[in-house]
């Protein structure tokens, strides 16, 4: 058996990845900012060299495609050099778009819990209501964001809770849909053992099915803090919401700031990626203590 | 406050409730009778929901603007027909497809192009995976810029947000047939080209027909959500972010019930392509999805 090594099974081949697609980036820089370069050189009268082309498309002011430098300095400019409450603080807007997620996640995984535990116990539940809950996964809910917050809005609800609706909204279906699989997953030998045993529903549920679903639960888990994060993005989007990531997206296209939203994109995945990384260390840490290998 | 309303609809709602309780509860000696009432409990239970909101809205008054009855967006939805069908046709025909085919295609074709190359595999998986747990949609207001406010942005949108899950699940897919098949293969002295029409891709379906069904609606998701940062003035997205500044909520209802059936009816028409491809799987044999 072959033993895998971190060094050259993951670390060198994503590292290679990563250094061709910075590649392939600076390349498309030149590509796509010389336009207006030439441009600006034409308009004034002069003819202009690829070489002399080549360091002004690093440096625009609004490029078509920002270059890596631009879109690191950005980022740091408004994650380290500026104080956290400013409003040009990215810091500060991740905050306003992390409360939302965080929130509506929370709201989400309890609902979708509770709705699963009603249709794992209730024929009645489980066959008239699981067909909508997947057909509902095959519906675009995000295009109901705007409405629910002007709705929300008009009688006066605002601020944090019609955002986080709509990723309460999202992140409800995956978790349905993966804790009834879950809770459905105990054999029935198991089933048929816990009736020898004389055991009450209720410890049933809590000393077999609860534990029998925890793997589903984290695995449903990931996707839909993924998806309310996506959820509290868009929430953002049509309102024109003052601070948030997806306000920065917002009027970063109205303004032709360009940089400014690489650099709200690349914040809201590094905040997926904590995210969705913290709930793969939950998930672990549970199995683990629950005795699972790996 | 109109108790009528109200209470018919409670009344409804309960017989609804207690028929189904007694439905489920029932085996039929004939299948079709059972499977009549398999589906017939779901549907009863959505009419249910659609006589409790109506009853809600009529009953306790509910200005239109926060939530208008069932009745009122159908008759808002008969009467705009054309207005619909464009935003219909902009959306869905022209983005949604176009993005869905090239996105899909070039994800497939990528997984096959890497297949060779373990390193490659070893380096994009992890990115891939990445990749799809991020707000891709955010890229939307920079494809506007570049592609311009029509239709093209939004396929642009489109391909990159159903490249990657299609890529990963291939990819995952062609590594699913087991190695004694693979050996099978090898003393048949088949070529790699053989191996990989007859045995892996056909082994891979059921896992490209997963990624092409959370391609259907994260296709329409991305189209959608792209028109919000600029378009012609037509198409769903478009539609929905002003008629909401108009406070025209019926219309904004409607345009939502044209894309929720859309957006079913194109995972039905995936489900059932994929039914009668890979037949030969458990899940489709044992007659669940």
């Amino acid at each position: 058996m072959e033993r895998h090594s971190f060094f050259r099974d993951r670390f060198v081949p994503v590292t290679t990845v990563v250094l061709a697609i910075l590649a392939i980036w600076v390349v498309f820089v030149v590509i796509l900012n010389a336009p207006f370069v030439r441009d600006q050189a034409a308009r004034a009268g002069e003819q202009i060299g690829f070489w002399e082309i080549l360091p002004k498309t690093f440096v625009q002011e609004r490029p078509v495609l920002p270059s890596p430098h631009q879109v690191a300095g950005e980022l740091w400019d408004s994650t380290v050099a500026r104080p956290i409450t400013s409003k040009r603080s990215l810091v500060y807007h991740a905050w306003i778009t992390l409360s939302a997620t965080l929130l509506g996640f929370a709201i989400g995984t309890v609902l979708g819990t509770l709705l699963a535990i009603g249709i794992v116990h209730n024929r009645a539940m489980d066959r008239s209501m699981m067909p909508w809950v997947i057909a509902s996964q095959t519906i675009p809910i995000l295009a109901i964001a705007p409405m629910i917050i002007v709705v929300l809005n008009s009688i006066g609800v605002s601020g944090l809770l019609p955002k986080a609706l709509i990723s309460t909204y999202l992140s409800f279906f995956p978790i349905v849909v993966g804790m009834v699989k879950g809770l459905r997953s105990p054999e029935t030998i198991y089933l048929d053992l816990m009736h020898t045993y004389n055991a009450s529903p209720a410890q049933i549920f809590w000393k077999l099915r609860w534990p029998a679903a925890m793997p589903y639960l984290f695995t449903s888990l990931k996707v839909a803090v993924a998806i309310s994060l996506v959820g509290a993005i868009v929430g953002e989007l049509p309102t024109g919401a003052v601070a948030g990531l997806g306000a920065r997206l917002l009027s970063g296209s109205y303004y032709g700031q360009t940089v400014q939203i690489w650099a709200a994109l690349f914040m809201a995945a590094a905040l997926a990626a904590v995210l969705v990384s913290i709930v793969g260390l939950a998930h672990s840490a549970v199995l683990k203590r629950m005795g699972a290998k790996a | 406050m109109n108790s009528a309303y109200l209470i018919s609809a409670i009344v409804f709602w309960l017989c609804a409730w207690g028929l189904n309780e007694w439905l489920v509860r029932q085996t039929f000696a004939s299948d079709a009778a059972n499977r009549a009432v398999r589906i017939f409990v779901p549907v009863l239970f959505g009419v249910a929901i659609l006589v409790m909101w109506e009853g809600v809205t009529r009953g306790f008054n509910i200005p239109t603007i926060l939530l208008p009855a069932p009745t009122m967006i159908w008759a808002k939805l008969t009467s705009s027909v054309p207005t619909l069908w464009a935003d219909f046709r902009q959306t869905f025909l022209k983005a949604v497809l176009t993005g869905y085919v090239m996105g899909c295609g070039l994800g497939f074709l990528v997984a096959i192009l890497i297949d060779r190359s373990p390193f490659l595999q070893k380096g994009l998986l992890p990115i891939g995976n990445f990749v799809s747990a991020l707000p891709v949609v955010g890229i939307a207001p920079i494809m506007v810029m570049w592609f311009g406010f029509d239709w093209q942005s939004k396929v642009a949108v489109v391909v990159i947000m159903t490249f990657f899950p299609m890529l990963v699940n291939t990819v995952q897919g062609l590594a699913s047939a087991s190695e004694m098949e693979r050996d099978l293969m090898r003393t048949y002295a088949a070529t790699w080209w053989q191996t990989l029409v007859k045995l892996r891709l056909p082994a891979a379906g059921p896992f490209i027909f997963n990624a092409l069904k959370i391609n259907s609606t994260l296709a329409l998701i991305g189209a959608i959500v792209a028109e919000f940062f600029g378009t012609p003035i037509v198409g769903m997205g478009f539609r929905i972010s002003t008629e909401v500044g108009r406070s025209n909520v019926d219309m904004v209802w409607a345009e939502i019930a044209v894309a929720a059936v859309a957006g079913s009816a194109f995972y039905a028409v995936v489900a059932l392509i994929e039914r009668s491809a890979t037949f030969w799987h458990p899940s489709v044999r044992g007659g669940q999805t």
